[in-house]
């Protein structure tokens, strides 16, 4: 049997991978500020972009990135920004507007220790920011959380095609370890869609009707109206929901993981499975829309769940909301500021195992 | 015999034919005139568009048929640069008040005059926060009286006002920077040569243009729009004198 | 003879134009228009006196104001007029 050519692969961090897949995306403007852990993304950016014909600038703020963000949106232009959880705190005012407007833009959050200037490593506090809206006002946005350096460079090129599709601001959001381990990629040539950005973008108002871009609605009712059809949208986005389930058919106690962490707790799961116990695991990919029809399932067949979050407590929530009624979920939380290990989640996983066979 | 006549003046047709929601008096109206004409006799109109900002003149869109996106407050400048940098050969503006440009967006104005972004910015200084009720804005004048400074703005405790055109002047992206009034014919007419002179750099790629137009604001001035309009002259010109405060194409001109 | 149009509708009764008026013909009407503002009109024994220099219309703030001008005949005109009807 003639072996397959292996396919080319590149040896990138995760922040570089980010890069890369927005380069393959066709990303035409990227518009950022140094925040530690992710300055391998405009570094590489301020390199590789103009390359590929497109625009790099440094803004003066993550504040002014995302509003050099929404003004390219506006122009239907595949942009993006990225930063870390302060940064990303600075972007919620635009990232509503973005919302309002019904603007397409890519950011990415390679999420840090908080609150406040917290630290330079690796947590997952961000996730009520993230899908909760950090900003003001009924919005949602599609959020992805890649696992691997690959699910970086894929899932910022299918931020790009969410982002036009809906017509939304458009999540992703990593962390410091996602960020900055290094793994083989495989790059792969994307097809191009066409955005259909030429209905409504601006571009000058020759030879059609002007167009205006705006969050504002005055006029009596207009607002509500509005906000039903934003309302009609989100729920159309339940389709692209995605997880990752791993050994969950026989499990007993399913962990329910995301990220840098989902990665590390499958790597306990094995181990543990390999000692008899009954584990399973469900990633999410998307945290909005977020898997709960297949936790609902589980929880059905009698399943029980841990959650387990780099943070004091987040996702158990939507997890806990997920499968109310029908159980019930353990939370363990890895303190922001430690970095883990597979060590750290073996103990945790036992004992709620143990918890939930008593139950 | 039958007398000839011509039209000497009309409204370009880049402006909406609405009323506006501004007071009786607000040289808003004028300032958007201005542009309007400017964009008309460049033939501008079809490839511009404009980031509207925060304040009296949110509404811009209502007046002026163009391309237009809202800017969250202060941040048009950055949402111009964006414009700009994904479509280069768009025209693009914005148009922004001093609480809008100076307060809040006093980083965003710095820096995309300082990277010398090709737009132009039309900044419209009337001392005031309009649309909010007249609270005190970075160009209060010093004793000026206005609800968050009830006794006038005083040097100890609130500073004293910005002088936009000349700050800009000092960047280096800063092709053209100059304040002007439409306080009368005479200022009207130099204000509409700056705004084409603003306009003609972007044109030709050679920077970032600013034009400071110093304004009215009767109803939170608590003055009839004649009274306000002297106010400008009075008080305004002799603190935010006219002129232009940097204008590199003058040295490239010389032989 | 030169003349000014106002559009009454959108008048705000500001009374700029009656500041910048040169030969101050502009003056306020006794009328309201529907937004309920005191409207300006130049009386129409004052119009002749319009050169259509249109600073009325320039300082107006509310497109109200549009200017026609008189085009003054070229100085041989009335002699070949003259000769022809003769």
């Amino acid at each position: 049997m003639p072996r397959q050519k292996a396919p080319k692969r590149i040896f990138v961090k995760g922040n570089e991978a980010v890069a890369h897949g927005a380069i393959a995306a066709g990303c035409k403007c990227f518009f950022g500020y140094p925040i530690t852990p992710q300055n391998d993304i405009p570094e590489l950016l301020s390199k590789i972009l103009p390359e590929a014909g497109g625009v790099f600038v440094q803004a003066e703020s993550e504040v002014a990135s995302a509003n050099m963000l929404l003004g390219a949106g506006a122009c239907g232009i595949r942009a993006m920004t990225s930063s870390s959880s302060p940064g990303i705190s600075l972007m919620q005012e635009a990232i509503s507007y973005m919302a309002g407007s019904e603007l397409p833009a890519v950011i990415v959050n390679m999420s840090r220790g908080g609150p406040g200037l917290g630290d330079i490593g690796t947590s997952q506090g961000d996730y009520f920011q993230s899908v909760k809206g950090g900003g003001h006002g009924d919005y949602r946005v599609p959020v992805l959380a890649p696992a691997t350096c690959q699910e970086a460079y894929d899932l910022v090129i299918d931020a790009f095609d969410l982002a036009f599709k809906y017509r939304n601001p458009v999540l992703v959001v990593g962390d410091a370890i996602v960020g900055n381990m290094k793994e083989p990629v495989i790059p792969r040539k994307v097809r191009k869609k066409s955005d259909k950005a030429a209905s409504w973008c601006l571009s000058g108002a020759k030879n059609r009707k002007s167009r205006l871009l705006k969050s504002l609605h005055l006029e009596e009712g207009g607002l509500a109206v509005h906000n039903k059809n934003l309302q009609a949208k989100y729920k159309s986005m339940k389709t692209e929901v995605r997880q990752e389930s791993f050994e969950v058919k026989d499990a007993q106690l399913v962990v329910v993981a995301y990220g840098s962490i989902g990665r590390i707790v499958k790597t306990a799961i094995r181990k543990l499975r390999t000692q008899g116990h009954k584990i399973g695991l469900v990633r999410p990919i998307t945290l909005y829309p977020f898997p709960d029809r297949v936790l609902q399932t589980l929880a059905k067949q009698g399943k029980k769940f841990l959650t387990i979050e780099n943070n004091l407590g987040q996702m158990v929530e939507d997890v806990r909301l997920a499968v109310c009624g029908l159980a019930d979920s353990d939370f363990f939380g890895l303190l922001p500021g430690l970095t883990p290990s597979p060590d750290d989640f073996e103990k945790p996983i036992l004992k709620s195992l143990k918890k939930s066979l008593k139950r | 015999m039958q007398v000839k006549e011509k039209q000497v003046f009309s409204i370009p047709d880049v402006i909406k034919d609405r009323p506006t929601h501004y007071c009786p008096g607000c040289h808003h109206g004028t300032a958007h005139r201005i542009v309007a004409e400017c964009l008309a006799e460049l033939g501008l109109v079809e490839k511009t568009i404009c980031a509207a900002s925060v304040g009296c003149s949110v509404l811009i869109y209502n007046y002026l048929d163009l391309d237009i996106v809202e800017s969250p407050h202060g941040r048009a400048p950055a949402v111009a640069t964006g414009i700009k940098r994904s479509r280069p050969d768009a025209f693009v503006f914005t148009y922004q008040g001093d609480g809008d440009l100076a307060s809040i967006g006093l980083a965003e104005i710095m820096h995309c005059a300082n990277r010398g972004e090709r737009v132009s910015v039309i900044f419209v200084n009337n001392t005031v926060y309009g649309m909010t009720g007249g609270q005190m804005a970075p160009t209060t004048l010093l004793g000026q009286k206005t609800t968050t400074c009830p006794s006038g703005r005083c040097l100890e405790n609130e500073g004293s006002p910005f002088k936009m055109a000349e700050l800009i002047g000092t960047l280096g992206g800063t092709v053209f920077s100059a304040r002007v009034a439409v306080n009368n014919v005479k200022n009207l007419k130099n204000a509409k040569k700056a705004v084409l002179k603003a306009f003609e750099i972007q044109e030709k790629g050679l920077g970032f243009s600013f034009v400071e137009i110093l304004a009215t604001c009767p109803t939170n001035w608590r003055m009839t729009p004649i009274q306000a309009n002297e106010r400008v002259a009075k008080e305004m010109i002799p603190c935010f004198p006219l002129g232009v405060f940097k204008d590199t194409t003058k040295k490239q001109e010389k032989p | 003879m030169s003349r000014a149009v106002f559009r009454e509708e959108r008048c705000k009764g500001c009374l700029l134009c009656t500041i910048a008026c040169p030969k101050k013909i502009i003056v306020p009407a006794d009328r309201f228009n529907q937004q309920g503002y005191k409207v300006v009109e130049v009386p129409e024994k004052d119009m002749s006196k319009c050169t259509g220099c249109a600073s009325c219309a320039m300082i107006c703030p509310d497109f109200a104001i549009t200017v026609w001008k008189t085009i003054k005949p070229k100085k041989g005109a009335r002699k070949d007029a003259a000769a022809k009807s003769a």
